[in-house]
């Protein structure tokens, strides 16, 4: 613990606003209880997750070394901050920042925060919220504090409640906007937060705001509740109003939101987020985790039903003048410039200027005026680097930035005059990369950097990735240059690979014996029109020959393409087939350990991947071998009903990804039953006795998640797939299959898996 | 004054010409071989974000780091928990601690390569800026303590201090010695 706690609690007092001031001090003594034990650890995980104080990487005390899982001794007495999690052990904080809305001052404090109680760095999420890491948890009430002074909150930054509410970071001064979305982003934010309705949910609630449908920025497919503005002619007025989209989420089973309200009032969007709240509350899932986010309870309603519930709970509900009342302002909180309007003065042939202004600098809706976007190598930037933005936010303006969902900052209102001088500044301190929201502008999550859940290394492959790009940018054609590329460390999707044009997800193999990180190539996604669809994965390719695979993708793509084609139409037109067949080759003749032990170690990481988890206990070879066959068999399927279905027999494609699980359940199965049949019955039964009823299947992490696929797909077995239906089983069947790999890697490194 | 959190950055002498991944994999050698003695938990890459902590060792009481921040290269140890004592024993913990790291870093290299610390200058800096904010004020009261420890761990009086006076920065005085040093005699 920081001796200067107690100052800073001294120091700040009466300076922050009373209900936070009272929400840290409460969370102080909860901590006090829980190190004398007076709270259980489970109960205090929850509570300190809704405050922002997350988990991290080995927290659990144990680490490979590259030669073997040791201990980390972090104290003789394992006093725990959740189950699994040691207190000593430092871990994540997030700080929200509601629809990336920030100002200079703020931007000094997480540098100050940055430095003093992480190591200097920074980190900008896929939803525009801060992270810092390596953070003690004493520690955390007094950065909840200097954060509260300068009007920032971590409540509810995780667990289970209401997340950050994100927001497009052009809001107010992008030209295709229909409306200026931040007064309404800003009071649902202050009407949820700690809302009494929004206490009892059983996973997390994501809401967004997009000022528009085309473009990106908002995300509003892809969450529990996006809002895309709106406008209509009533009478010879224009009325305000707001599509409102439900049940959206990536994670390891992506949805699709689906329309709730053509057009819903403003006067209108705060009661029904309350009601919504409440249905979620009170009908969604609480025991299975996995199937606790609202797009499973609109899932296994239908949308009317969830719509119905909804406006009947609306009906019931008491008025809240806290419902309307800012909407008498939502002109006035409008921004303003510091500089007048001006015109771009002369780049003079520097190529680089003019690289930066074709790719980061966008026409505001206000006429000479621009926004430049700053982007960060993988969302990271120094305490120097912030406290420098400061300066320059001040310098070009009146404090206007915001973060965006690309992990990137927007500063806003700056004059077209101040363009090349805005350039240099940030040049200065290193915050002048070109290419911003394209193919450099790569967005990853943690992975196996600080995220418990990391399968292989996302910050890793991206930073290789944009070293490689950084090469030839200058080089690549546009139609290359406006891809977009997003890298997972593992299903979850928090680097959102389903809607990048190319996104890669971190599964583990095993090669001759090693285990190896690899990367499945996931094709089809689209960025644009608000997260418009999303891809699947069509093969898994070594970790260390991903940069290839882009290579030949990227080559392929712009030797085939048609003009103007864009890489969805290409990836539609070519069929994944093709694409496939030319990756496929990059997963063959795969060196030997002896030859080459790099490709065993993943990125950045010279460990020997995952050798702790093999060495004892190897079954027989012949077993192994028909273990191996069977599997790819089965990934096999799994491609060939992606095909299916995007040749339009959803039918077929449907009971392929089905066909699929039962082999690769049937694969894991007779590692102990040899004599398994194919019968489904039968490969169910056995699977069930032997691997879920002995919990040998459960995921460290999500439990039965992965063998309730397979047994809600036996159950549904009969039923014929529409597109969706198909869609949404072809991922589960591939994350059940990497779920059998991990089963079966767990197994050999136990030495269980034998008869 | 207390001082607590003391960071030691010791420069390297010229340019950083070791490639990067091979820092990378001597501080996972680090952590296998507990060669520095503190619990170290795992290596953090920063080396895309330019003028940042670069390579970083991350520990549970204290964070080494072949760091670059202010542009130029250094071997930076951050202690990050509290410690008893007075300030010159923290002061000679911290810098004990920067020191042994350099040592083990330059014998590390002497095969592949020149790696070599600066015998001539260092920084301290104090990584709280509630028990030292950066004043003339904090400096008059720490300014015996600093002596005391450098002019011993120094050997004579010929160094100065400088600091960097912006208050939004951390306190702390980079010193340059007139004459030079050895690692070894440094804590």
């Amino acid at each position: 613990m920081k001796a200067s706690n107690e100052i800073w609690k001294e120091r700040l007092a009466g300076q922050l606003p009373p209900d936070l001031a009272e929400e840290i001090d409460t969370f102080e003594t909860e901590i006090n209880l829980r190190r004398q034990g007076k709270v259980d650890e489970k109960i205090f995980a929850e509570t300190r997750l809704r405050r922002g104080v997350y988990g991290q990487r080995y927290d659990n005390g144990q680490r490979h070394d590259g030669v073997k899982s040791r201990q980390l001794a972090f104290d003789g007495e394992r006093q725990t901050k959740g189950p699994n999690t040691i207190w000593d052990a430092p871990g994540m904080m997030r700080i929200k920042i509601p629809y990336g809305g920030m100002n200079p001052e703020q931007l000094e404090v997480l540098a100050e925060l940055a430095e003093e109680y992480s190591d200097s760095i920074a980190h900008i999420t896929t939803r525009q919220d801060f992270q810092l890491h390596f953070i003690h948890i004493d520690n955390t009430p007094t950065l909840m504090r200097r954060l509260a002074a300068v009007g920032i909150t971590t409540r509810e930054a995780c667990g289970n409640s209401v997340r950050n509410v994100t927001g497009c970071p052009f809001a107010g001064v992008c030209p295709d906007e229909a409306f200026d979305v931040t007064p309404y982003a800003n009071a649902l934010t202050q009407f949820l937060l700690g809302h009494p309705d929004a206490q009892n949910f059983g996973r997390k609630f994501k809401p967004t705001f997009s000022g528009c449908v085309q473009h990106s920025c908002g995300l509003t497919a892809m969450h529990d509740l996006g809002l895309t503005a709106t406008t209509r002619e009533v009478d010879g007025k224009t009325e305000r109003g707001f599509k409102v989209y439900v049940g959206g989420g990536l994670g390891t089973v992506p949805r699709q939101a689906k329309l709730f309200d053509d057009f819903m009032s403003p006067a209108e969007i705060l009661p029904v987020a309350q009601a919504i709240a409440r249905v979620f509350g009170k009908y969604g899932e609480k025991k299975t985790r996995s199937r606790a986010r609202l797009k499973f309870l609109i899932e296994s309603w239908g949308l009317e039903k969830f719509k119905e519930e909804v406006l009947a709970e609306r009906a019931r509900l008491r008025e809240d003048p806290q419902w309307t009342e800012f909407l008498a302002n939502v002109d006035s909180c409008e921004e303003s410039p510091l500089h007048p309007p001006g015109e771009m003065p002369a780049i003079n042939g520097n190529q680089r200027l003019a690289h930066w202004i074709s790719t980061n600098v966008l026409q505001q809706r206000q006429e000479g005026y621009v926004t430049a976007t700053v982007s960060l190598p993988l969302g990271d930037l120094t305490a120097d680097q912030l406290r420098s933005l400061a300066d320059i936010v001040r310098q070009f303006t009146n404090g206007t930035i915001r973060t965006t969902v690309e992990q990137n900052f927007v500063i806003r209102w700056v004059s077209k005059a101040d363009v090349v001088d805005l350039y240099h500044a940030l040049d200065a301190v290193g915050l002048s990369e070109p290419g911003a929201s394209n193919i450099m502008d790569i967005v990853a999550c943690p992975g196996t950097d600080t995220c418990k859940l990391g399968i292989s290394s996302s910050r890793g492959l991206a930073a290789e990735l944009r070293k490689r790009l950084a090469e030839k940018s200058f080089q690549l054609d546009e139609a290359i240059q406006n891809l977009h590329i997003k890298v997972s460390g593992c299903f979850n999707s928090c680097g959102q690979h389903h809607i990048a044009d190319i996104g890669f997800y971190g599964v583990s193999r095993t090669v001759q014996g090693f285990k190896v990180p690899h990367f499945q190539v996931v094709l089809g996604g689209q960025w644009e029109e608000n997260a418009g669809s999303y891809g699947l994965p069509i093969v898994a390719i070594p970790s260390k020959r991903i940069p290839d695979a882009l290579e030949r993708i990227t080559q392929h793509f712009m030797d085939n393409r048609e003009p103007d084609e864009r890489f969805t139409n290409y990836v539609q037109r070519i069929g994944k087939g093709p694409i496939r067949q030319f990756l496929e080759e990059l997963t063959q003749d795969l060196p030997a350990h002896e030859n080459d032990p790099g490709f065993y170690s993943d990125w950045a990481d010279p460990r020997q991947y995952g050798i702790g988890d093999i060495g004892k206990g190897e079954c027989a070879g012949e077993v192994v071998t028909h273990y191996q066959f069977e599997m790819a068999g089965a990934e096999r399927m799994i491609f060939g009903a992606q095909i299916l279905l995007d040749g339009g027999n959803a039918k077929e494609a449907g009971q392929q990804a089905y066909d699929a699980m039962i082999r690769a359940a049937k694969a894991i199965v007779q590692i102990q039953y040899d004599d398994v049949t194919s019968d489904p019955d039968e490969v169910i039964e056995e699977f069930k006795e032997r691997f879920f009823d002995t919990e040998l299947f459960h995921d460290p992490y999500a439990g039965p998640k992965f063998a309730d696929y397979l047994f809600a797909a036996y159950e549904n077995a009969g039923h014929t797939h529409n597109a969706e239906s198909a869609h949404h089983l072809i991922e589960e069947s591939q994350l059940f299959v990497e779920a059998v790999h991990s089963c079966y890697n767990r197994l050999r490194s136990e030495g269980v898996e034998a008869n | 004054m207390e001082l607590q959190q003391v960071n030691v950055k010791i420069f390297v002498d010229g340019e950083l010409t070791v490639p990067s991944e091979r820092l990378i994999e001597v501080f996972h050698n680090w952590i296998r071989e507990k060669a520095v003695g503190d619990l170290l938990i795992d290596v953090a890459d920063y080396r895309h974000v330019p003028k940042g902590p670069s390579v970083l060792l991350v520990g549970d009481e204290a964070d080494f780091c072949m760091d670059q921040t202010g542009g130029r290269w250094g071997l930076l140890y951050n202690r990050k928990a509290r410690l008893d004592g007075t300030n010159d024993q923290r002061l000679s913990q911290a810098f004990a601690a920067a020191a042994k790291a350099c040592n083990l870093l330059e014998a590390e290299f002497t095969a592949e390569g020149p790696l070599r610390f600066s015998r001539h200058e260092f920084e301290i800096v104090i990584n709280d800026r509630a028990l030292a904010t950066n004043t003339d004020e904090t400096f008059e009261a720490c300014k015996d303590d600093l002596e005391m420890f450098v002019t011993r761990t120094l050997g004579h009086r010929e160094y100065t201090f400088q600091r960097d006076t912006d208050p939004r920065r951390r306190f702390g005085v980079a010193v340059k010695s007139a004459k030079s040093f050895e690692l070894s005699t440094l804590g």
